[in-house]
């Protein structure tokens, strides 16, 4: 019975009431049963609500007195916080940057880690080094004689590297970037030539939209004139940009001013005055070719080598181009660009050069890596070279106008990522002269080039090429071309 | 008189003031739904890269010299995500205000803790970025930094409206917390599990709510996945039991999908840009519950 009582006594109120009853002592159980539970309720209510006061009271305590801490340490922390700053500058301003903020822990170097010479975005500039070699052939024995003229082509039957390139660029200071371009090549016989491409400034804060470049640098005429040929969608130089600016294309010592016209679209007008001398002017003062009797001569006359009279002797070459989105996946850019200046022909002989490009290009919103995507390049050319007479040439050379005209039209389409085919006609002609007999930039030519490129990454490509050619020179002429090239280092974003 | 068309003339010029809004240019439309947050309609805000189109490879369009050449601030991810193209864009636009190291030029990588640093720079393991991985904007913990990063600049370029902007970051920090606590609590049974991915642009994802983002199909980065990587992927994800593959929009699905066949598993199409799947148009926190649900439906059902 008094287990049993003891047991209900358990559940109903717990440890609590264990305690008491055991000192309370097991015969005035029974008897005050009933009375003691009240009273321990009692007790136990108002414990509980003193502890909960207590609790109470501390808890607001606590809470009060942390605020004041928070207050107090944050008021502190930002006077040393002021103060630390104030020391920080100090220290900055008056010796070199010793208390540089905390740089990221260094592990010592040790001869097994690698040397890391130049990374985009940590070194001052982009270093890259660009290879382009081929090899093939073509049913004519020296196809550099008639057939790929350009300076870059591959130019003999078997193996040729023509273009081996160091590109530098980078941010001068502030004020300006500074780019240069110097290209080792192998020439007929395998001796390497060099040569100083591109080294020219640009400034980057001029105000009213405008900017300068100076240096030696490609002309801005065209689309293709200014692009390095390891850009280029096909392994040679158009033939029309060969007859109008040479093998290597239009390059001098030049300034250009440019203007970003401030229309919705995109316009840009530029005026580049070039020095205008030597054979990369190819039209301009361009002393030719030495004979046999070491008398240079170009088109035949023998040249004056004209000094520079006066601005009028320079090269004046204007530019406009105009870009349009014709939808959100087709954009167009169209321009128009013109050359004047003097050639070394006679004492007033003068050449002007016209041309007009497009541009068109459809790439889908979605797609993978830049593929796919179809292009479409045209350029169209007309050159009139004033020759003066030559009564020392044999036959005696009367003054007479050179007109050339001519144009290649190209189409692109990146079927699948990494690889593009490609498909380019061209088609070149001129009035004939005194002189046209065996000149491979004269007489009526024109040639289809199919080509297939895959590009197993970004920096390296393989591209196959075949050339249909005919020209009043030199009859029917094939030839298929392997070209190779890879890209080391950092190299600067491309244009459009 | 005089002073009527004085006064009117002060009313013309302070309504030209009060329109000229901060021209913000964002290169990708990721950092433009989160500078949209916090510039809200004191901006006007251009994005040049779409958000189908892979952001390694925008064409450096003549319009973009455009649109940069009028901008008041340019946001970029940096850590050479852009590098193939916004470097000659910014030449080209002959504006002082938004060359690098000018304060309206901001770089969201800076202040973000970025992963996959490499030691050393060799690119025959791929196209690897010398900063580290760029693809940061898709965890919401970076978001937070970013959204910081941006607040500042707006502040600083624009100093009338700085109240505002920190205004609007307060509520989109708070309003980002509380739909990371769901997030991270949508994707907390799948802590662990594996996935594979098309191209390494996941690390941060990842990281943030305890995936396993490990196996790609590209066998190097930038590099198309071939059938022998293929078929060691195809191995390992029979062997650890991996069934969700996530493909970015602009990526080739047919591969994917071929996996997919081979190991019964689920090919999920996913977004890093609002705006590069249906539903993901809304902005920042729509981008990343879309990703998250997609994320979570497909793991769920793949048990």
């Amino acid at each position: 019975m008094l287990g049993k009582d003891c047991m209900k006594v358990f559940k109903k109120f717990g440890l609590a009431v264990l305690v008491l009853a055991l000192t309370a002592g097991a015969t005035s159980v029974r008897a005050q049963a009933t009375n003691e539970i009240g009273q321990l309720q009692r007790q136990l209510l108002q414990m509980q609500e003193n502890f909960d006061r207590v609790q109470r009271e501390q808890k607001a305590q606590i809470d009060a007195l942390t605020q004041k801490l928070e207050a107090f340490t944050k008021a502190q922390s930002a006077a040393e916080e002021k103060q630390k700053l104030q020391m920080q500058l100090a220290a900055e301003m008056s010796a070199d940057a010793t208390n540089a903020p905390a740089m990221p822990e260094k592990k010592p170097w040790s001869p097994a880690d690698t040397f890391t010479v130049a990374r985009a975005g940590s070194a001052y500039m982009n270093m890259s080094f660009d290879g382009m070699m081929a090899v093939g052939g073509s049913t004519k024995s020296a196809p550099s004689q008639f057939l790929q003229l350009g300076d870059h082509d591959p130019q003999k039957n078997g193996f040729s590297l023509r273009n081996a390139e160091i590109a530098l660029d980078g941010a001068v200071d502030p004020y300006f970037k500074g780019f240069a371009n110097i290209v080792l090549k192998l020439d007929n016989n395998n001796e390497t030539s060099i040569e100083l491409e591109e080294a020219y400034l640009q400034s980057t804060t001029l105000p009213a939209n405008l900017q300068v470049k100076a240096g030696q640098f490609f002309a801005n005429f065209g689309r293709q004139n200014s692009q390095h040929p390891h850009t280029w969608a096909f392994v040679d130089q158009p033939i029309v940009l060969g007859r109008a600016f040479g093998p290597d294309g239009l390059r001098s010592i030049a300034a250009q001013v440019s203007w970003l016209v401030p229309t919705p679209f995109y316009t840009e007008a530029f005026l580049s005055v070039l020095d205008g001398q030597g054979s990369t002017s190819f039209s301009f003062r361009n002393p030719g070719e030495p004979d046999t009797l070491g008398v240079n001569r170009f088109y035949g006359r023998a040249t004056t080598s004209r000094s520079l009279e006066g601005a009028g002797d320079l090269v004046f070459v204007p530019r406009l181009a105009s870009s349009f989105e014709l939808t959100d996946e087709q954009t167009f850019v169209l321009g128009a660009s013109a050359a004047f200046g003097p050639n070394d022909t006679g004492a007033d002989a003068r050449t002007e050069i016209y041309g007009v490009d497009a541009y068109w290009k459809w790439k889908p919103a979605d797609a993978d890596a830049g593929f796919p995507f179809v292009s479409w390049q045209t350029e169209l050319l007309y050159r009139r070279f004033s020759a003066a007479a030559d009564p020392t040439a044999l036959p005696v050379l009367r003054a007479e106008n050179l007109t050339d005209w001519g144009g290649y039209s190209q189409v692109l389409w990146g079927f699948k990522p990494r690889w593009v085919t490609g498909l380019r006609g061209e088609y070149a002609t001129g009035n004939s002269a005194a002189n046209d007999a065996g000149d491979p930039y004269r007489g009526e030519r024109y040639r289809f080039s199919p080509a297939l490129t895959f590009f197993p990454s970004e920096f390296s490509k393989i591209r196959l090429q075949y050339n249909y050619d005919h020209g009043a020179q030199f009859g029917d002429a094939h030839s298929i071309w392997l070209q190779l090239e890879f890209m080391l280092g950092a190299h600067g974003a491309h244009k459009f | 008189m005089k002073n009527k068309i004085l006064t009117f003339l002060g009313a013309l010029l302070f309504a030209a003031s009060a329109q000229a809004k901060l021209n913000v240019v964002a290169t990708t439309s990721d950092l433009a739904a989160i500078a949209k947050e916090i510039g809200g309609d004191k901006i006007t805000l251009a994005t040049l890269a779409k958000p189908t189109e892979d952001p390694h490879f925008v064409d450096a369009k003549p319009s973009f010299i455009s649109k940069l050449n009028r901008a008041d601030m340019v946001i970029e991810g940096g850590a050479e995500l852009e590098i193939g193209w916004l470097p000659a864009l910014l030449d080209q636009s002959r504006n002082e205000k938004i060359v690098a190291g000018a304060p309206g030029h901001v770089n969201c990588a800076q202040g973000v803790p970025l992963l996959d640093v490499p030691a050393t720079l060799d690119r025959s393991r791929g196209d690897i970025h010398a900063a580290g991985n760029p693809h940061f904007v898709i965890s919401p913990s970076n978001g937070k930094i970013i959204a910081q990063t941006i607040a500042a600049a707006l502040a600083e370029n624009d100093p009338a409206n700085a109240d505002a902007y920190r205004a609007n970051l307060k509520k989109f920090l708070a309003a980002l917390d509380a739909k990371l606590a769901e997030w991270r609590q949508k994707l907390a049974p799948f802590k662990g599990r594996s996935v594979v991915a098309y191209h390494d642009s996941w690390p941060y994802f990842a990281r943030e709510f305890g995936l396993k983002i490990e196996l790609f199909l590209e066998p190097k980065p930038g590099i198309p996945p071939t059938p022998s990587h293929l078929a060691e992927v195809i191995t390992k994800m029979k062997a650890e039991q991996v069934n969700v593959i996530i493909v970015d929009a602009y990526l080739n699905h047919r591969t994917a999908e071929t996996v997919a066949r081979e190991t019964g598993a689920t090919v999920v199409p996913v977004t890093q840009f609002p705006g590069g799947l249906k539903g993901t148009d809304g902005g920042y926190i729509e981008l990343i519950d879309s990703l998250v649900n997609s994320l979570a439906a497909a793991l769920a059902e793949k048990k």
